[in-house]
């Protein structure tokens, strides 16, 4: 995609949260997955990513949150080019983005609170100073009463706002997110959207792998658009959230 | 239910799964390896007392063979002998063997011969020396010669080569096998290690993703395969502690292990068996975790 004017995060390129500059991206020796993707998004933007199966939202968010590397172009994340980042360096990276992974990825031996945790375990934090946040947003994603509960007795829906909570407790400065609310009902769904919206308020840049139509006509954000790995801005329609 | 959760009595739990079905394998062979090192290690210690004992003895002895000459009898030739060596310096005791104890020791090459008395049976003169300060073998021929004697000392200087040279390699056979052992113990590791990675793959994903450094995930395992391998080392160590005092209570220097003498402050050798054990297996883990996670960038 090239740069457009209409897009807002393009004015802000040389600080951007994400940049990609002429990136590609392929599994091996297979076909690209991505081309050619240029985009910045900017601090505190707002974007969804769709596209049909297989046309590389996951890879392109694997890209952001650093599990795989582009075949060509470069990336920059918080105007860092990372091809450039030490390895010892890249855990605090990967430490200011948030990820919701689509097949969730909850430590199965941890409970529900634990895993909810883990983020702020890993950063070094006490236990003291964030059981309180963990259980109020737990609290807040529908699980007051499933703390306890280790992930395999947890509903599906339970799981995924699970991994929701364990990507946003950190207040990440990036959220990536693929198919958020791929297996909650409606209701949930809009009260998920609220509570990135209200990150979003807070800072926090916000790119959802979606390929729920009604949620991106609903929430009035900019789309990127994946279609044979190339990517194309939808400019953002009326909110009606 | 969340009444029964109270976060103020939360404390995190493990990263990894305090438990692995393969644990009991892994903590088996590692005892097996543990027990064969501290088995290695009281069978040097013992060596080396062997044969710095043998050496000790043979230091504060020497052997005169006196051949007569002339019309001398043997016996006579013998008993001025020793009486010429009690008077040097550093000679303790200087005693002729007797005559029947001479046939005794060259029977075995001579069979049995009905009348030694017509053989030219050399004597043999045992002496006892100063350990601290044990004349030379010069000074005793000297004396000897002086007395008009034909005779040849030997201070047992060859055998004690040979013996120091046999505990000296029988210390490197030693620790060549303690190290060979030291390296099976590590390879497990290693290869166990590994495979608790790919068992627990999801779990050092999810944490790499979530930021944790190479150095925590590494350590996770670390910590674990050290713990499995200090259990193990600890069977190991104690089973070997056991065997040898079994050995020692049957009979110790004297009895079963007439060559091997072990002590009993020879087992407090095996303490440090569940430290090195534990040692080993971190290295090894950590070395290959840290190659393992590395691949994940």
């Amino acid at each position: 995609m090239s740069r457009n004017p209409d897009d807002d995060t393009a004015e802000h390129a040389a600080d951007a949260a994400v940049r990609f500059d002429d990136v590609s991206m392929r599994y091996g020796r297979g076909p690209e997955i991505l081309k050619d993707l240029t985009f910045a998004l900017a601090p505190g933007s707002f974007h969804f990513v769709t596209g049909a199966s297989g046309a590389g939202k996951s890879s392109l968010l694997k890209l952001i949150y650093l599990a795989a590397k582009p075949s060509k172009g470069l990336i920059h994340l918080f105007s860092q080019d990372i091809s450039r980042v030490a390895v010892k360096d890249q855990p605090f990276v990967r430490r200011r983005i948030g990820v919701v992974f689509q097949e969730f990825r909850l430590l199965e031996h941890l409970n529900a609170f634990d895993n909810a945790s883990l983020p702020l375990r890993i950063a070094g934090q006490k236990p003291e100073e964030y059981r309180a946040d963990v259980a109020e947003l737990l609290t807040w994603v529908g699980l007051k009463n499933r703390m306890h509960a280790m992930p395999a007795t947890l509903a599906g829906g339970e799981k995924q706002r699970l991994a929701i909570a364990r990507a946003v407790v950190g207040r990440p400065d990036i959220l990536l997110a693929d198919e958020p609310t791929g297996n909650v009902d409606h209701e949930m769904a809009m009260r998920i959207f609220r509570l990135f919206v209200e990150l979003n308020r807070l800072g926090t840049t916000i790119l959802i792998a979606t390929h729920d139509q009604d949620l991106v006509a609903r929430s009035g954000r900019p789309v990127l658009h994946l279609a044979q790995g190339r990517l194309s801005l939808i400019a953002p329609t009326e909110a009606t959230t | 239910m969340s009444e029964m959760f109270d976060i103020t009595r939360w404390r995190p739990a493990p990263f990894l799964p305090e438990a692995d079905a393969r644990d009991g394998a892994l903590v088996f062979v590692v005892a097996v390896l543990s027990f064969l090192a501290c088995m290695t290690a009281l069978g040097v210690i013992a060596a080396d007392r062997a044969a710095r004992g043998w050496a000790d003895q043979l230091v504060g002895e020497a052997t005169i063979i006196v051949r007569p000459k002339g019309a001398e009898s043997p016996d006579s030739a013998a008993a001025r002998a020793a009486e010429t060596l009690a008077g040097v310096p550093g000679v303790i005791e200087a005693s002729a063997m007797e005559r029947e104890r001479a046939y005794e020791l060259i029977a075995p090459w001579m069979g049995d011969v009905a009348d030694l008395e017509d053989l030219p049976v050399p004597r043999l003169v045992t002496v006892r020396l100063d350990r601290r300060k044990p004349p030379a073998v010069a000074l005793l021929d000297a004396a000897l010669r002086a007395q008009g004697l034909d005779a040849t000392v030997d201070d047992h200087s060859v055998w004690i080569k040979d013996i120091k040279r046999s505990a000296g390699l029988a210390r490197w056979i030693g620790a060549g096998v303690f190290l060979l052992i030291a390296g099976a113990a590590a390879a497990v590791i290693a290869f166990a290690t590994r495979a608790g990675l790919a068992a627990r793959r999801d779990v050092v994903e999810v944490l790499h993703l979530s930021g944790a450094e190479h150095v925590l995930i590494a350590k996770l395992f670390q910590a674990r395969f050290a713990r499995i391998a200090a259990t193990a080392g600890l069977f190991g160590a104690v089973a070997a502690a056991s065997l040898g005092a079994v050995l020692r209570l049957a009979g110790g220097g004297r009895g079963l292990t007439p060559v091997l003498p072990i002590a009993w402050f020879d087992l407090l050798a095996l303490l440090p068996c569940p430290l090195l054990a534990a040692c080993v297996a971190a290295l090894a883990a950590r070395f290959t975790a840290s190659s393992i996670i590395g691949e994940l960038e």
